[in-house]
C-alpha cells in the first residue's frame, strides 16, 4: 500500500519519488589508482603520493582489488557485471581535484541492473532497482579553519576507491529510503567492501527527491540532496524537501532541477547549484586506462569467495530456527550480529528463540546503553548461554536472570558466580515453598475466603505475595501449581 | 678522428677498448654543447655537473668490467621527460623551474644502462608544434640554416643531433615530433608502436597518440637506445607486454623480397614534385637492393589531420588542467579569489599554441558536441587503423615523404596555425592507428634535408630499424653534418 503525503493546507495527497545515490568507500588497503594507503586520520598529505597529486608525467594503475569489491557487490544485487566497462575522465577544476578530472565510470559502468528486497516496518517486503553501480576516484578535502587567509587542501583522500550505487526511483517515501539505504549498508558489510562508517564518510549518500500529485504518471522535477551522513538525516532532510516542494507547487510555484546542501544543524536543505549553473563535465573515456575486461572465469571465482548474503541468512534462521521474518530480519543486519546470535545457538544446543530473545532484546539494550558494537559485547556468546542454561534449567527466573546478566555484563563474571555471590537461585525446592505459601496464607485469612468462596481473580495476588515472600526465588510454575493446590485447602 | 662524428657502436668500442673516457667523452660534448648552444638554443638546460658526475660512474663500471653497450653514452633528454633533481619545463613558462622529484621511466632505464645525461632539449611548448616556435625559452634553430626552423617539437633533439652536440637524444612524437624535425634536420628517427615505450613520467599532450622514440644519424644508433627504452611498464597501463628484441642484432642488410608499399595518396595532392623525386629516388635504392614495390592505398589517409585536431586537443585540453597553479608550477602574484588563481596562473603560463588547443579541445568535448566532433574522429580513426591493416596484408612497410617541405623560415607560418598543422600531413596517419614509423634522411633540396618515411605494422620496429639500416648502408645522407658543424 503506498504511502502518501498530505498536503497541511489543501488536503491534498502527494506521491514521493525518491531515488538514492550512495558512495560506498571500499576497503581496500590502497588507492584505486595508486599504492597509497587508504587509511582514515592519517596528518594531512601523509597518504599522497605523486599519483594523488597528479603530478606532470604520472599515470594511473588500476587497483584490482576494488574491481574484485565492485563484483562482488555486482553478484550480491544479481546485477550484470559488465565484462568490458569504460573509465571516463569528469572535468572540471578544484582545488581538491588534483588532475583538473575525477576518474569515474561513465557510458559504460561495472555493475548494471540489480535490486535488492527491502523489508518495510509493516512486513511488507519491497524490491529496489538498482540502475548502476560504477568505480570511481574520491576526491581531496579542502581545509578552511585555522589556516588565516589561506585555505588548506588534505589529499589523502583523493584516489580513495568509491563505489557509486544508484538506485532506480523506487522509493515512495522517507522510511523507505532509510530501509533501502541501511539494507545497502549491511550488504556492503556482509561483503566485506566498505566499513560503513558513515562519520568518517566512508558511506554516503545523495538523495534525488521529487513530488507529484497522486495519479500523475509524470515524475516531478527532482532536488539532489547532498551530504547527507546518517540514517537520521536521510529521513529529515527528504522530510524537509517534501514538504518545501509541496508547498511550493501549491503556491504556484516551480521546482527547479537543483543541488541541494543539507544543513543537519538547522534542519534544512538550500540551494547549491541550479541546472544551469552546473559544470558541463566534459566526460570522454580515459585514454591512460584501457578499457577493464572482466572474465568470465574472475566474476566465477568472487562468486565462489561470496559470503552467505543478509537474506539468504535470513531465511534459514526462519526455516532452520524458527524465528519470525521480523526476528530474522534484525539478527542479520549486521553479519557480527547473526554471527553473535549464532554462536549463542550453537552453544545452547537449540532453543533459537530463547537465544534469539535474548540477543535481540537485553543484549542489544545493553550495547545501546554503553554505546558499543555487538563485537565489544562485554557478555560473549559462551558467558550468555551460561545464564541461558540456569533459565533452562529452572536455577534462575527470566526475571531474575535480566538482573544477572547486568551483573556479569557490568562485573565481567560468570553467570553461576553472579547467582551464588547474590544468592538469586530458585527456589525449586517444595518443602521450602510450601512453607513460604502456607505463611501467606496464614496471614491472608479475608482473601483466602474470598477466593474459596469463587472468586478466582484473588490467585493472582497469592501469586504476588508468594513471589515477593520468596524474594523473587520462587519457580513460577511450581509456585502456582503449589498454591491451586494449598488454596483449595 | 673526431669523437663527435663517431656512431654510438663505434663510441661503446672505444669506451670499451679504453681509447676515451666516459668523462673525456662527456668533456667533448660538454664543450660542444656550451660552444654552439648559444645560437642553435637547442638545450633549454645544460648539466655539465651531472654529466661529469654521470660519467664518472660509467668509467668506474667500465674499469670494473661491467659496462654495457650504452655505458658512459652522453644523450639528450627532451624537455618533456622528468628528470629528479633537473628542472624539467616542458618549455613552458608554466614549469620555468619545476623540479619533478622522480625519473621518467625512459630516463629511470637509460641511466641504468650507464648513459650520461648531457642537457634537456628546447621543444615546443608541451609539445605543441611543428616548428619549435611555440617554446618560451625561445625558437630553437636548424643547425643547417640557423634561419630556419628544425621542425618540432622534438626541434630541440633534432638541432642537438644535427649539430652533433649530443650523439642521440630523445623524443616524443604525437602527431609527427621524432619524424619530421628528424627529416627536417637529415637525421634518423624512431617513433615506436604505442605502448613500445613507457609514457610513465613523460608529460602528456595527447595520452593515446604520445609515444617516446629516439633521434639520432643512424637507424643503427636508434635500435641500440631502443631496446633499452622500450618494454613493459607496471606505472603504464597503456604499455604493452610484448618481449623487446635485440634490435641492434636484427638490423640485417638486405631487404631481398620485401614488398615495399608506396601509399599512393601520399603523393597526391600538394606534395613537391622535387620532394617527390627524392623518396622515389630512394625507393630505387631498395629496388636495387631486391625490394619489391607495390601500389597500395589509404583513401581516407587526408582525414588524417582533421581527426588528429580533434583528438588532440580534446586530450590536451583535459590533461593540461592540472596546470592550475595550486600544487606546484606558475602560480600568479597576489590572487584575488580561486578563480582569479586559476584564470591568472593559467593565463600566464601558458602560451598562445597551447591555449588554443586547449580551448578548442573543451569546446569539442562540451556536451552536445562530443558526439559531432570527438566520437566521430574516433570513429575515422578506426577507419585509418582498418586501411592501414589492410595496405599490410599487400605489404610488409609502407613509405612516403616525412614532410612535405624541407625547413622553413623561422616565423614564416607563426600566424596560420592551420598551414603548419599540415606540415603533419604524412606523419600523424601512424599515430592515430599506433603504428610504429621513422624518418631516415633522404637527400637534400637547395641544401636542406628531407626524411623517407617508413611505417610499419605494431610492433615490427626491428623491421624498420633494419629497412631503414639496409638503406643507410647504400647512402651516405645520414652521415652529413653541417658543414659549421663537422
Amino acid at each position: 500500500m503506498a504511502e502518501y503525503v498530505k498536503s497541511a493546507t489543501t488536503g491534498r495527497d502527494w506521491e514521493v519519488v525518491i531515488g538514492l545515490e550512495i558512495h560506498a568507500q571500499l576497503a581496500t588497503r590502497t588507492k584505486i589508482f595508486s599504492g597509497s594507503p587508504t587509511a582514515y586520520g592519517a596528518p594531512p598529505n601523509s597518504q599522497a603520493n605523486l599519483v594523488d597529486l597528479g603530478y606532470p608525467g604520472v599515470l594511473p594503475v588500476l587497483n584490482a582489488e576494488a574491481v574484485r569489491m565492485a563484483i562482488r557487490f555486482g553478484l550480491a544485487t544479481g546485477s550484470t557485471v559488465a565484462r568490458r566497462s569504460v573509465f571516463a575522465r569528469k572535468n572540471y577544476f578544484y582545488p581538491d581535484l588534483p588532475k583538473g578530472y575525477q576518474i569515474s565510470q561513465y557510458e559504460k559502468p561495472v555493475v548494471e541492473h540489480g535490486s535488492i528486497d527491502v523489508l518495510l516496518d509493516d512486513g511488507v517486503i519491497k524490491t529496489i532497482g538498482i540502475t548502476r553501480a560504477h568505480l570511481e576516484e574520491d576526491a581531496g578535502k579542502s581545509m578552511h579553519e585555522g589556516l588565516g587567509a589561506f585555505s588548506g587542501i588534505d589529499l589523502n583522500r583523493a584516489g580513495t576507491p568509491l563505489l557509486e550505487i544508484v538506485s532506480e526511483p523506487d522509493m515512495r517515501s522517507a522510511k523507505e529510503a532509510v530501509a533501502y539505504l541501511k539494507k545497502i549498508h549491511t550488504l556492503v558489510r556482509y561483503l566485506e567492501i566498505c566499513d560503513g562508517n558513515m562519520q568518517e564518510g566512508s558511506f554516503r549518500c545523495d538523495a534525488n527527491v521529487s513530488v507529484r500529485p497522486v495519479g500523475q504518471e509524470k515524475l516531478g522535477t527532482r532536488a539532489e540532496l547532498k551530504n547527507i551522513n546518517s540514517f537520521r538525516f536521510v529521513e529529515k532532510a527528504i522530510h524537509f524537501e517534501v514538504a518545501r516542494q509541496i508547498e511550493l507547487l501549491e503556491s504556484g510555484g516551480k521546482v527547479v532541477q537543483e543541488t541541494r546542501l543539507y544543513d543537519s544543524a538547522r534542519d534544512e536543505t538550500r540551494s547549491m547549484r541550479s541546472k544551469e549553473e552546473a559544470n558541463d563535465y566534459r566526460y570522454f573515456p580515459d585514454p591512460d586506462l584501457l578499457p577493464l575486461v572482466i572474465s568470465d572465469a574472475e566474476v566465477e571465482a568472487v562468486r565462489a569467495s561470496l559470503p552467505e548474503l543478509p537474506d539468504e541468512k535470513a531465511a534459514r534462521f526462519c526455516r532452520d530456527h524458527g524465528l519470525s521474518v521480523y526476528d530474522a530480519g534484525v539478527l542479520t543486519s549486521s553479519r557480527e550480529l547473526a554471527a553473535y546470535y549464532e554462536a549463542v545457538v550453537v552453544a545452547a544446543g537449540g532453543e533459537p528463540k530463547l537465544c534469539a530473545n535474548w540477543v535481540m532484546g537485553e543484549i542489544a539494550g545493553l550495547l545501546n546503553r554503553d554505546n558499543l558494537e555487538i563485537t565489544a559485547a562485554r557478555v560473549d556468546a559462551t558467558a550468555l548461554v551460561g545464564l541461558l542454561r540456569r533459565i533452562i534449567d529452572n536455577t534462575v527466573s527470566n526475571k531474575l536472570a535480566k538482573e544477572v546478566l547486568l551483573a556479569m555484563w557490568d562485573e565481567g563474571r560468570s553467570a553461576d558466580a553472579v547467582i551464588e555471590a547474590k544468592g538469586l537461585k530458585q527456589i525449586t525446592d517444595s518443602g521450602a515453598l510450601e512453607a513460604v505459601i502456607r505463611q501467606v496464607i496464614e496471614a491472608n485469612p479475608e482473601q483466602v475466603a474470598g477466593y474459596r468462596g469463587g472468586k478466582d481473580k484473588l490467585f493472582g495476588f497469592f501469586v504476588g505475595q508468594a513471589m515477593k515472600a520468596s524474594g523473587g526465588k520462587a519457580n513460577p510454575g511450581q509456585l502456582n501449581d503449589l498454591l491451586k493446590r494449598l488454596l483449595a485447602g | 678522428m673526431s669523437l663527435h662524428t663517431l656512431s654510438i657502436a663505434e663510441l661503446a668500442s672505444g669506451l670499451q677498448q679504453k681509447q676515451f673516457s666516459a668523462t673525456e667523452l662527456a668533456r667533448h660534448f660538454i664543450a660542444r654543447g656550451e660552444a654552439h648552444n648559444g645560437l642553435l638554443n637547442a638545450y633549454i638546460t645544460l648539466t655539465p655537473e651531472r654529466a661529469l658526475a654521470d660519467a664518472a660512474l660509467a668509467d668506474a663500471r667500465l674499469a670494473r668490467g661491467e659496462g654495457g653497450v650504452l655505458t658512459g653514452i652522453p644523450l639528450a633528454q627532451k624537455d618533456i621527460f622528468c628528470t629528479d633533481g633537473i628542472r624539467t619545463t616542458c618549455a613552458s613558462r608554466m614549469l620555468d623551474g619545476f623540479v619533478a622529484p622522480y625519473d621518467a621511466t625512459v630516463v629511470e632505464r637509460l641511466a641504468a644502462a650507464g648513459t650520461v645525461l648531457l642537457g634537456k632539449t628546447n621543444m615546443d611548448e608541451f609539445a605543441m608544434g611543428s616548428s619549435n616556435e611555440t617554446s618560451y625559452y625561445g625558437p630553437v634553430r636548424n643547425p643547417w640554416d640557423t634561419a630556419r626552423v628544425p621542425g618540432g617539437s622534438s626541434g630541440g633533439s633534432a638541432a642537438v643531433v644535427a649539430a652533433r652536440l649530443a650523439p642521440v637524444a630523445t623524443g616524443t612524437d604525437t602527431g609527427g615530433s621524432i619524424r619530421q624535425p628528424a627529416a627536417l634536420t637529415g637525421i634518423s628517427g624512431i617513433k615506436p608502436t604505442y605502448g613500445r615505450v613507457s609514457r610513465y613520467g613523460m608529460i602528456a599532450f595527447a595520452s593515446s597518440l604520445d609515444q617516446a622514440g629516439i633521434m639520432a644519424p643512424s637507424a643503427e644508433d636508434c635500435a641500440l637506445l631502443l631496446e633499452v627504452m622500450s618494454g613493459f611498464d607496471p606505472r603504464d597501463s597503456t604499455s604493452v607486454d610484448v618481449p623487446v628484441p635485440a634490435y641492434s642484432k636484427q638490423l640485417t642488410p638486405s631487404v631481398q623480397g620485401l614488398r615495399i608499399g608506396v601509399v599512393r595518396e601520399f603523393f597526391e595532392g600538394g606534395l613537391d614534385a622535387a620532394n617527390a623525386a627524392l623518396v622515389k629516388a630512394a625507393l630505387q635504392v631498395y629496388v636495387d637492393q631486391g625490394a619489391v614495390l607495390v601500389d597500395v592505398s589509404c583513401p581516407n589517409m587526408g582525414l588524417s589531420v582533421p581527426t588528429y585536431y580533434v583528438v588532440a586537443p580534446a586530450e590536451c585540453s583535459s590533461n593540461l588542467s592540472r596546470f592550475d597553479g595550486v600544487r606546484f608550477g606558475h602560480r600568479c602574484e597576489q590572487p584575488k579569489d580561486l578563480m582569479d588563481l586559476y584564470k591568472r596562473s593559467r593565463g600566464e603560463g601558458f602560451g598562445a599554441e597551447v591555449k588554443r588547443r586547449i580551448m578548442t579541445g573543451t569546446y569539442l568535448l562540451s556536451a552536445g558536441y562530443y558526439d559531432a566532433y570527438y566520437l566521430k574522429a574516433q570513429q575515422v580513426r578506426q577507419l585509418i587503423s582498418r586501411e592501414f591493416a589492410a595496405a599490410f596484408t599487400q605489404a610488409d612497410v609502407l613509405v612516403g615523404p616525412t614532410s612535405p617541405t624541407p625547413a622553413f623560415p623561422l616565423g614564416n607560418q607563426g600566424d596560420d596555425p592551420i598551414t603548419m598543422y599540415l606540415n603533419d600531413i604524412y606523419t600523424i596517419g601512424a599515430n592515430l592507428a599506433g603504428l610504429p614509423a621513422m624518418s631516415i634522411p633522404c637527400g637534400f633540396l637547395q641544401g636542406l634535408p628531407l626524411g623517407l618515411q617508413l611505417i610499419g605494422p605494431h610492433f615490427t620496429e626491428s623491421r624498420l630499424l633494419a629497412t631503414a639500416h639496409a638503406y643507410q648502408q647504400a647512402t651516405d645522407w645520414h652521415r652529413r653534418v653541417p658543414a659549421a658543424y663537422v
